[in-house]
């Protein structure tokens, strides 16, 4: 039993259109999904735009979490498009393409960070194989090369250099997590999805990710799709937020916006709720 | 609720760069049993290039809330907020998520009361954000952030640290050198010198003065009437005719 019908497919004429003859990233119209008979995702329908950074925020259970899985095609909805504008300007649907295509696209275009990174890491080998390994994966096999990528990236992130031969499973949580950041950006994907990624840090850790992460997706126009429950963290890196309850999208606008004039009574409940988002 | 607008000819010829009319703002509190409070009624005005408005009103008669509309933080209930945004004419109240952004990165700067800091990101860097987002070379944004820091009385030491250990003064200052660095052609001020010694005011209403003298459209909230009545050449009074 499915709970919702599915809708039209008309991605380029979404409503915020700037008029400028940019199309979305991703465009995602009438995404349903259920557990059995508990209703996850219901008629959900976003945008997201090159470079943008959109926060997905609402309570543990609103399917924040399904959402994603949807979006990378990891979970199947029951109805629904995600339309993802692939490099050479055609529109595919990601749960429409054959598996091979699909696990492709995922490895050149696509990164995923997981909330907890000892789910998005390889703990057993050393964090320089855990960044070069996705370059491994698309082909690349010249040694000195991929050392010198991982070396690049682990720098970038923060970790140390002389740290590239010892295993995750060696490193705090913060670094893991900064480790998991490389090793998704290293083959220059065009959108990340990342799942509550500083959950579960110590306060301070927090700050220094989220700076890291703003600095990075500022520097490689990323487009970031950041599902979190803090709105402090969606008010730091998010350009527009998409608040979600019981499954459906029940307010979006700019994230200053949404966070100082909610419009909605559940976001207006949120919001009330943290001390000073 | 009566509003006037007293014109001066100082800037009568320049062509408008910013044109509000019918707009209203009423918050709804669905939370509180769906009370709702009305911030502002009617409002209509216009902003010239080269031209500084200044709202009027007592305490709680909505001047920040008709900046934050302007600015697009706010949404409206009615009526419209055009900018002059390259050549064309743009509706904060209607216009996508994504040209607000544009018009924020571009055309509008916004001298908010409080400065947001952002954890371990030094104060010359948040000045600089602004440009180096439309482009300039990241030194050379860092030196300009620098140099007017400097001007507004933030010495080379503190402008390295992230301000959130900054005192109230020294938080607006940085602010202000945010709004004022990237020289947005509208530009809003939401009490600019409410914390700051009469050295840092001066340095304010000089800001102020150069920014009108290169074209800038600026729309202000000045309670300090000396302030006003340096910079503002027209004031727009928001009043109401009963408390909320």
């Amino acid at each position: 039993m499915i709970p919702c019908v599915s809708v039209s497919f008309d991605a380029d004429a979404d409503d915020d259109d700037a008029g400028d003859g940019e199309a979305p990233l991703l465009a995602v119209s009438g995404l349903c999904f259920a557990y059995g008979a508990r209703v996850a995702l219901a008629d959900v329908d976003l945008t997201v735009w090159p470079g943008e950074v959109l926060a997905v925020a609402g309570e543990s259970g609103s399917g924040k979490t399904t959402l994603l899985g949807c979006l990378s095609g990891e979970l199947a909805p029951q109805a629904g498009r995600v339309g993802f504008l692939t490099r050479d300007g055609k529109r595919v649907d990601m749960h429409r393409l054959g598996e091979a295509e699909r696990r492709r696209l995922l490895r050149t275009d696509w990164g995923i960070v997981r909330q907890n990174p000892r789910d998005g890491l390889r703990l057993g080998v050393s964090a320089g194989a855990n960044v070069g390994e996705p370059l491994m994966v698309l082909g690349h096999r010249h040694y000195g090369w991929l050392r010198a990528q991982a070396g690049d990236w682990l720098d970038r992130v923060e970790i140390p250099t002389d740290r590239i031969d010892d295993p995750p499973a060696t490193f705090s949580g913060g670094m893991q997590q900064r480790l998991q950041i490389a090793r998704n950006l290293v083959t220059d994907p065009r959108i990340v999805l990342m799942d509550e990624p500083t959950g579960g840090l110590d306060v301070s850790v927090q700050a220094r990710l989220l700076d890291l992460l703003r600095r990075l997706v500022a520097d490689l126009d990323l487009a970031v799709v950041l599902v979190t429950h803090d709105l402090a963290v969606a008010r730091l890196l998010a350009d527009r937020l998409v608040v979600m309850k019981d499954g459906r999208i029940v307010e979006t606008g700019l994230t200053d916006q949404v966070l100082d004039d909610p419009q909605h009574a559940y976001t207006q409940l949120l919001v009330s709720s943290v001390l000073q988002p | 609720m009566t509003a006037a607008a007293h014109k001066t000819d100082a800037a009568a010829a320049s062509p408008a760069m910013l044109e509000v009319s019918g707009l209203a703002k009423t918050f709804t509190l669905h939370i509180q049993g769906g009370v709702r409070i009305e911030a502002f009624r009617d409002v209509a005005f216009s902003v010239a290039a080269g031209e500084c408005l200044a709202l009027v009103g007592p305490s709680g008669s909505g001047k920040s809330s008709v900046l934050r509309v302007v600015a697009g933080n706010y949404l409206a209930q009615h009526g419209s907020v055009k900018l002059r945004h390259r050549g064309q004419w743009v509706d904060m109240a209607t216009a996508p998520h994504r040209r607000v952004q544009e018009v924020r990165r571009l055309s509008l700067g916004h001298v908010s009361q409080f400065l947001r800091a952002i954890p371990r990101v030094p104060a010359v860097e948040i000045v600089a954000e602004p440009l180096i987002r439309l482009g300039e070379e990241r030194a050379a944004a860092l030196a300009r952030a620098a140099a007017l820091l400097a001007r507004l009385g933030i010495g080379e030491r503190l402008m390295q640290l992230a301000p959130a250990t900054f005192s109230g003064g020294e938080q607006q200052r940085v602010n202000i050198a945010r709004g004022f660095i990237a020289e947005p052609p509208i530009l809003l001020l939401d009490e600019p010198t409410a914390s700051l010694d009469r050295a840092n005011r001066d340095t304010v209403v000089a800001l102020i003065g150069e920014a009108k003298a290169r074209g800038a459209a600026l729309l202000g909230i000045f309670h300090d009437a000396d302030v006003r009545a340096r910079v503002a050449d027209r004031t727009y009074s928001l009043a109401k005719e009963t408390a909320r």
